[in-house]
């Protein structure tokens, strides 16, 4: 809301000396908070000048300018010899519009003059020939709304040359800026406004809404005929009809002023006459051209598909939710939002029928919600208005039409309905002091209420409050507490730690998380946050599949880019985006980590519950909730590009490979206790050679290994990108929660190498569980080579062991040591067909 | 070896004089003295302590002496070899040191050569600012709880008092889950968090909820549609708003240092009631008069806005089922993500998001 301080001033008797800075302090610590004091920033010597003599000049480039002397009063400098008309006290300003002759009165601005429009100070200088000292301004160069193709031609009479410009166009005005919350409807006007500033600085208030009460209840014959079908849409309803305004009469300049000053445009005498009383009572009004209305204006509920174009051009579709205003042709306004563009006030209207009526605030909320649509009234409107006042604003807007454009009232005034009637709130008199812990007496809690134009009546301990018209926000005892420490001061709240039961610290989950985040890190993982925004063009790109369940996704109705209408199953699609943008940037060994949810899909549609709010919903009812909604697992995800050991002076590093990525799964799992096992595996978008499957007691929890070459192709990635993705909650829960139990025997240790020659394609993960379960004196077996080439036949691959024998309880004995080795060769050849190397 | 020599009386074996073994000690002693690498010490020792040395060859002749001049030698001969040998072990070990002194000194290298095989991790302190906040309030005895991030339209807004039709739904820009009647966000705020506590629980409930949140803002400088928040929320018998002062007053001093304190301005909240804004006082300047002035971090105003709070409003309390009439509490939200834009003089909110390593990697694994 903005609020020229010369106008609020008008309604409350501020302390002359009052800086506006200070004026903006003391509303903000009221609830208006300040968003900024906005000023026109011009300074110094702008002035009114008349045009003595205009000599037009033409120059070599074809440029008409004219060479003019300007009587500026006070200011004019009679050193200046150039001619013409040297011998007037005067000014020479070279000006290039052609819009004014001799004898105008205009804007100039002298050397010294700052506007912020230009960015720089005016200063005599030579051009076309002249010493130009001044320059005459147009609206743009004073930062003002209007004709911008010309200078500004002021009217006769409007001022003598000398004045200063800066008083007669506004341009010393400043205005408030405000942040209005939702609950401070009454501040969206200059009565609301200055009714607080009055409240907080402890003055008179003038309140604009006091007009002379028979004047304001003329019903009778004349009125214009109105039915209101449906009161649930519109309670109140005036309307009030002026007739021969004189079109060609301008907006008043100080009421063209006051409106442009708070942010609307200037149009025409009566469209301007309703916005003023529209931000001076911060009730909407909406005239009708009454020359193009047909038969009684009608309110009721749109039907389902009906349409209207609304002033702004647009022709909306309605719902039965939308309030319209009919006549004879149909729908001419959308009630409470805007009107239709056909029966608009014109610049050739003369008969006007000023309608303010009162709609239902929630209605208002939700057509301009579904229509989009947040017009001046509608955000009004949908906050709620004071409701006792249509009868005096349509007559307000009458008597500013009947005085600025010469039309006459017309006898009759239109009133329908009658406003509702706040509920009292009733209290207990320690309540305020209870909730703010401050010390409020219940007489200051009185005095506080009754400043905001509450009725407070006081039974014993007990307050009944009866909100002023103008606040519907006021309806439960809470918000008497705020409205009572507004007046107190927010300052006055004293400082007390409260002192909570002991605690249980954190949950297991979020301690293993931040075990997990830690371990991450010493694996030398850059943790990144991206966004969870994906589409169709990630899933292609990590070339998933058509039927890739990865595809199904959780959509959004309204996302921010058609290339990313939802929300990710992987957080590879991030990673992989960052990983890009690191290699981008010229960062060859990158090694990135997320941690974050996926969205995963319920099938089928699910709708989850809108519940009351009157009460807690059941045990059953909170379940369907969270039923309805997607699975939102957190996952890790590592991406590593380049090098994993960096080269160097001491020699060669070594790239990151498919190994790294499964490390890093198996670390983390080691250090939540959980035993992860690995299987070879094929998954979009690794690789198809190169992929593990990461098994948690037989379910699959993640891939890891290297990406697949089309993958990083289609990313632009340099080759052998490896990754990882693991469903962390999974391995949370598996998580036990106090880890094994250390256990070692100090007996010697045997030692015995094994070479098996098996298939090429066996997986020595295989080879290598089949060896440590042949035993229990079997303690580890450790692959320690893998060979294939001349020495085993084609097909073949030899893989060594290296196997550490132990017993708990005693020494083995070479029969010990026998009998394990056998049992490792027999298990070895039953699992995976292994033949001893010879 | 010669029998011994019994046949005479007395014997004079010219070797096992006195002065003849003090010159063979001295001699052997000049030998080691002379000698510095362990080789040459090794043919000292042959040379004057060995089988073939004239000290052996002496002690060998003790027996042909009458048996009472036997002790005598004996002595004599056991001193100088004493002698000798301890001059060569101290020799030896003197040697011994100062060659594995040599090779130490050969052995030395360039220690600035760099030595950065293995890459070094870092953690986003959007991370470790959660963290950092929720051990603030685990050592107040608070917990920290949690909820999905697409979560149910009545849990991020109606249970808030945030009806359908309340015109504070549309300042929240609300990403919408398709379709529309599934009645699903992305939640707005970490408050249905609370609520999600306040249906589950009964009071004194005690909890912090640091989570990530989405609003339909564009990308820039200062907005972001995802960002990441940490809201409080208080319910017990007997709480007001001074309560509330005081939790705020010692997070700030939590994570800003002593001295730091929190000022209240009117504000509104549709589940908050009295609500407030919350300034900080400037970590930077503390309103310090001959420093506010020119302080960039508050543009002279002593304090910066740090976050909304207020009394719970009783009409969340019943839609939760919790009595208003026994219980009351207070809520408040801060931001983290400006929160470390702030502290850290960080001009650009994108730098937190586009996962460039040399934004998270300075911060190391805690703030």
């Amino acid at each position: 809301m903005r609020v020229p301080v010369s106008w609020l001033r008008q309604y409350v008797d501020l302390p002359a000396d009052l800086s506006t800075a200070d004026l903006a302090a003391r509303l903000t610590a009221f609830d208006l908070k300040l968003e900024e004091i906005v000023s026109s920033g011009i300074s110094g010597p702008l002035v009114v000048g008349r045009v003595l003599s205009l000599v037009k000049e033409e120059q070599k480039n074809g440029k008409m300018i004219n060479w003019c002397r300007v009587d500026v009063g006070p200011h004019n400098d009679p050193s200046v010899p150039d001619a013409p008309g040297e011998d007037v006290p005067s000014r020479g300003i070279i000006c290039g519009a052609h819009n004014f002759v001799e004898g105008d009165l205009v804007v100039v601005s002298l050397p010294g003059t700052v506007l912020p429009a230009l960015g720089f100070e005016i200063s005599a200088r030579k051009t076309y020939g002249h010493v130009s000292d001044g320059m005459i301004c147009s609206s743009a160069e004073l930062g003002l709304a209007g004709d911008a193709s010309g200078i500004i031609v002021l009217e006769a009479g409007q001022g003598q040359p000398g004045d200063s410009a800066i008083e007669l166009l506004g341009l010393g005005e400043e205005v408030l800026d405000l942040e209005v919350n939702p609950d401070r409807a009454y501040a969206l006007s200059l009565r609301g406004v200055a009714r607080d500033a009055a409240i907080a600085f402890g003055v008179p208030f003038h309140d604009p809404a006091e007009l002379d009460a028979e004047t304001v209840a003329t019903e009778g014959p004349g009125a214009y005929p109105v039915v209101v079908e449906d009161p649930t849409a519109s309670p109140v309803f005036a309307a009030l009809t002026v007739t021969g305004i004189d079109p060609s009469r301008p907006t008043p300049a100080w009421l063209a002023q006051r409106i442009e000053l708070a942010g609307m445009r200037s149009i025409s005498l009566a469209v301007d006459v309703t916005n003023y009383v529209m931000l001076e009572l911060g009730f909407p009004i909406h005239g009708y051209d009454r020359a193009l209305l047909k038969g009684p204006l009608v309110v009721r509920r749109a039907t389902a598909g009906e349409k209207l174009t609304t002033l702004d051009g647009v022709t909306r579709t309605l719902t039965e939710a939308d309030a319209l205003v009919t006549d004879d042709r149909g729908p001419v306004g959308l009630g409470g939002v805007m009107g239709g563009e056909e029966v608009e006030m014109t610049p050739t209207t003369t008969d006007v029928v000023v309608e303010a009526a009162v709609w239902t605030a929630p209605m208002i909320a939700r057509t301009a919600r579904t229509q989009r649509l947040s017009s001046e009234a509608a955000k009004r409107n949908e906050r709620g208005v004071d409701p006792t006042l249509p009868a005096r604003a349509v007559r307000r807007v009458a008597d500013l039409l009947v005085e600025h454009g010469g039309g006459t009232l017309e006898p009759g005034l239109t009133l329908l309905g009658t406003p509702p009637v706040p509920a009292d709130i009733a209290l207990h008199a320690d309540l305020p002091a209870r909730i703010t812990g401050v010390e409020i007496d219940t007489v200051t809690a009185v005095e506080a209420l009754e400043a905001n134009g509450c009725e407070v009546s006081v039974d014993h301990d007990w307050l009944s409050v009866t909100p002023p018209p103008w606040r519907s926000d006021l309806t439960d005892p809470y918000d008497v507490v705020e409205e009572v420490l507004r007046v107190v001061g927010y300052d006055r709240v004293p400082s007390l730690v409260p002192v909570a039961p002991a605690g249980r610290g954190l949950t297991f989950a979020q301690k293993l998380r931040r075990r997990a985040g830690y371990v991450l890190a010493g694996e030398g993982l850059i943790e990144v946050k991206t966004f969870p925004f994906a589409g169709p063009a990630d899933w292609d790109r990590l070339g998933l599949d058509a039927d890739d369940d990865r595809r199904r996704q959780v959509l959004l109705e309204n996302p921010l880019s058609a290339e990313e209408p939802g929300l990710t199953t992987t957080l590879l699609s991030g990673l992989l985006r960052s990983l890009v943008l690191n290699v981008g940037r010229g960062h060859a060994d990158v090694h990135l980590t997320e941690t974050g949810r996926v969205f995963l899909p319920q099938t089928g549609s699910v709708e989850a519950p809108i519940y009351g709010v009157d009460r807690r919903p059941t045990t059953e009812e909170l379940s369907a909730l969270d039923a309805a909604l997607p699975r939102q697992p957190h996952h890790i995800g590592v991406v590593m590009s380049g090098e994993r050991i960096r080269s160097g002076w001491y020699g060669a590093g070594r790239r990151a490979e498919w190994g790294d990525a499964i490390a890093v799964v198996r670390h983390l799992a080691a250090a939540l206790h959980v035993e992860v096992d690995v299987q070879q595996a094929q998954l979009q978008p690794w690789h198809p050679g190169r992929c593990a499957a990461l098994v948690l007691d037989g379910v699959t929890i993640g891939h890891a290994g290297e990406l697949h070459p089309k993958v990083l192709k289609a990313y632009g990635l340099p080759p052998r990108v490896v990754a990882a993705e693991v469903d962390l909650d999974a391995l949370i829960a598996a998580a036990p929660e106090v880890g094994p139990r250390p256990e070692f025997s100090s007996f010697p240790v045997a030692k015995e190498d094994l070479a098996f020659v098996v298939d090429a394609s066996v997986a020595a993960g295989d080879l290598e569980r089949a060896l440590v379960t042949a035993s229990p004196l079997i303690e580890s077996a450790r692959l320690f080579d893998v060979y294939t080439g001349d020495q085993v036949p084609e097909g073949k691959k030899s893989l060594a062991f290296a196997l550490r024998l132990r017993a708990p309880d005693r020494t083995l004995t070479e029969d010990d040591i026998r009998t394990a080795r056998e049992a490792a060769v027999s298990a070895a050849s039953e699992a995976t067909n292994a033949t001893l190397r010879t | 070896m010669s029998a011994p020599n019994s046949s005479y009386d007395p014997v004079e074996v010219t070797a096992l004089r006195s002065d003849e073994i003090e010159r063979m000690r001295d001699e052997a002693l000049a030998a080691i003295a002379a000698a510095d690498t362990l080789e040459a010490l090794k043919q000292v020792r042959i040379d004057h302590v060995g089988d073939r040395s004239p000290i052996a060859l002496a002690n060998r002749e003790i027996g042909a002496l009458q048996p009472q001049a036997r002790k005598e030698a004996g002595q004599r001969v056991g001193q100088a070899r004493g002698a000798i040998n301890q001059a060569l072990a101290a020799k030896i070990a003197a040697v011994e040191a100062a060659e594995e002194e040599r090779a130490l000194v050969t052995e030395a290298v360039d220690v600035t050569l760099p030595w950065d095989l293995t890459p070094v991790g870092a953690r986003h302190p959007v991370t470790t600012l959660s963290e950092h906040i929720a051990d603030v309030f685990v050592a107040m005895g608070w917990e920290i709880a949690e909820g999905p991030e697409v979560e149910a339209e009545w849990l991020n807004f109606d249970a808030l008092n945030l009806g359908p039709d309340h015109p504070a739904r549309t300042m929240q820009d609300t990403f919408w889950v398709t379709p529309e009647k599934a009645a699903m966000v992305l939640r707005t705020h970490t408050s249905p968090v609370q609520a999600r506590t306040m249906l589950t629980r009964t009071p004194p409930i005690y909890i912090a909820c640091p989570g990530r949140v989405f609003r339909t803002d564009e990308l820039d400088a200062t907005h972001s549609p995802v960002f990441h928040q940490v809201e409080g929320l208080a319910i017990d018998e007997g709480l007001s708003m001074a309560h509330l002062k005081g939790t705020l007053d010692h997070f700030a001093q939590a994570i800003y240092g002593d001295g730091m304190t929190t000022r209240f301005r009117p504000s509104y909240f549709p589940f908050t009631e009295p609500s407030a804004e919350m300034d900080l006082l400037c970590y930077v300047c503390h309103n310090e008069p001959d420093e506010v002035g020119s302080c960039r971090t508050c543009k002279g105003e002593g304090w910066v806005e740090w976050g909304g709070c207020g009394v719970v409003n009783p009409r969340v309390l019943i839609a939760c089922g919790i009595d208003p009439e026994r219980y009351s509490g207070f809520a408040f939200g801060i931001g983290i993500d400006r929160t470390i834009t702030s502290r850290y003089d960080i001009a650009d909110l994108r730098d937190l998001f586009d996962g460039d390593i040399r934004f998270t990697e300075p911060f190391g694994v805690e703030l």
